[in-house]
């Protein structure tokens, strides 16, 4: 099964209105510090890096690290400038790839 | 039924785990896009429409629409199952289905799928009361619930009695220590960083006491099970909740 992510995004804001923005991601964030049953040690597996581009312009992104739990949770704040997408952008381990966008209408 | 009534804590004074709860948790809890169980109530409506087996039928084929057809069940569960002339939980449940309807191989019990699955059903009991059956084919098995319940086990020598009926309310290494009521299951469990059934919380108690745990899906464990839904009939299910 691969990756599910959630966003929340307003569908309608105000012009000049500050927005909320919560992403939340399905992932493992195996440190690469942990140890299995026999001993060996389990391969680092997180997601690295986040970004969000509102109409293609980077409005967000953040690196993430082992200490992060499983299932990261990002939220943030931007400002409703104009109609458009939100794209979301998550980079991780062993070619970990994700995407997501989000409509936003704004009057 | 006169000796489950007695020192139990009272119908009006029983408070789900989320009440004790931290404000940002609650939170968490509250809207479906922070609370990380929906990843897997939306895995499981996945593998709710995947034909599956020998007679490559869906859950949805025979069930339809789970907003409708499940509605209330979790709610039930563990219920009595004539065929097998003990109740069964509702993993339990799903896998007499695999086997049965579907021929496919049973899940393992806090696999991936089966979670992804009992959490999805759970779901839709979500806001409705526990509502198990007290009657004469389970009540022996309520009671049998009961008795490990009570009864002191591990190097520890503790009941669950001893922490969930007289000592809730307090810490317990520093954590609030819950009545213990089983509404909220499948939940997602912060410590764990993932979501996980009744039976593991309860291996996981029964490891705190030194106790030695029963197999997943051992009859001990789905009586006791059933007992505490019985402890908690009419609170709020909460699934899939978040818990420290």
């Amino acid at each position: 099964m691969s990756a599910r992510a959630l966003i929340n995004v307003p569908r309608k804001a105000k012009r000049g209105e500050v927005i909320e923005i919560k992403t939340l991601i399905s992932h493992i964030m195996e440190t690469g510090f942990r140890h299995g049953t026999t001993g060996e040690l389990i391969p680092r597996d997180i997601i690295t890096s986040f970004t969000c581009k509102y109409n293609g312009e980077e409005i967000f992104a953040t690196q993430l690290y082992p200490a992060i739990a499983a299932n990261p949770f990002v939220t943030f704040h931007t400002v409703a400038t104009e109609s458009g997408t939100l794209a979301f952008h998550w980079i991780g381990d062993n070619g970990f790839e994700m995407t997501e966008e989000a409509k936003i209408a704004v009057e | 039924m006169s000796t489950l009534a007695l020192a139990e804590i009272p119908l009006d004074q029983r408070r789900s785990g989320y009440e004790q709860l931290s404000t940002a948790s609650k939170a968490m809890q509250d809207d479906d896009t922070s609370n990380p169980g929906t990843l897997t109530v939306l895995d499981g409506e996945a593998l709710w429409g995947r034909k599956v087996g020998d007679t490559g039928k869906s859950c949805a084929d025979c069930h339809g629409d789970a907003t409708t057809s499940m509605r209330g069940v979790s709610a039930r569960y563990p219920a009595f199952s004539p065929a097998k002339g003990r109740p069964i939980d509702i993993e339990q449940r799903i896998n007499l289905c695999r086997t049965e309807q579907q021929k496919a191989a049973p899940l393992a019990h806090e696999s991936r799928d089966l979670l992804a699955l009992t959490t999805f059903v759970g779901k839709q009991s979500r806001g409705m009361p526990v509502a198990v059956v007290n009657d004469e084919k389970t009540r022996p098995f309520i009671e049998a619930g009961q008795r490990s319940y009570r009864a002191r086990q591990g190097q520890l020598n503790l009941s669950c009695q001893n922490c969930h009926d007289d000592h809730w309310g307090e810490k317990l290494a520093g954590v609030p220590l819950v009545q213990g009521h089983p509404n909220g299951y499948p939940l997602y469990r912060l410590e764990w960083q993932s979501i996980g059934s009744l039976q593991r919380r309860l291996r996981n108690c029964m490891i705190g006491m030194r106790a030695e745990p029963y197999a997943y899906g051992a009859e001990e464990y789905v009586a006791l099970e059933l007992f505490l839904m019985w402890r908690a009939r009419g609170m709020t299910v909460e699934t899939p909740a978040v818990r420290p």
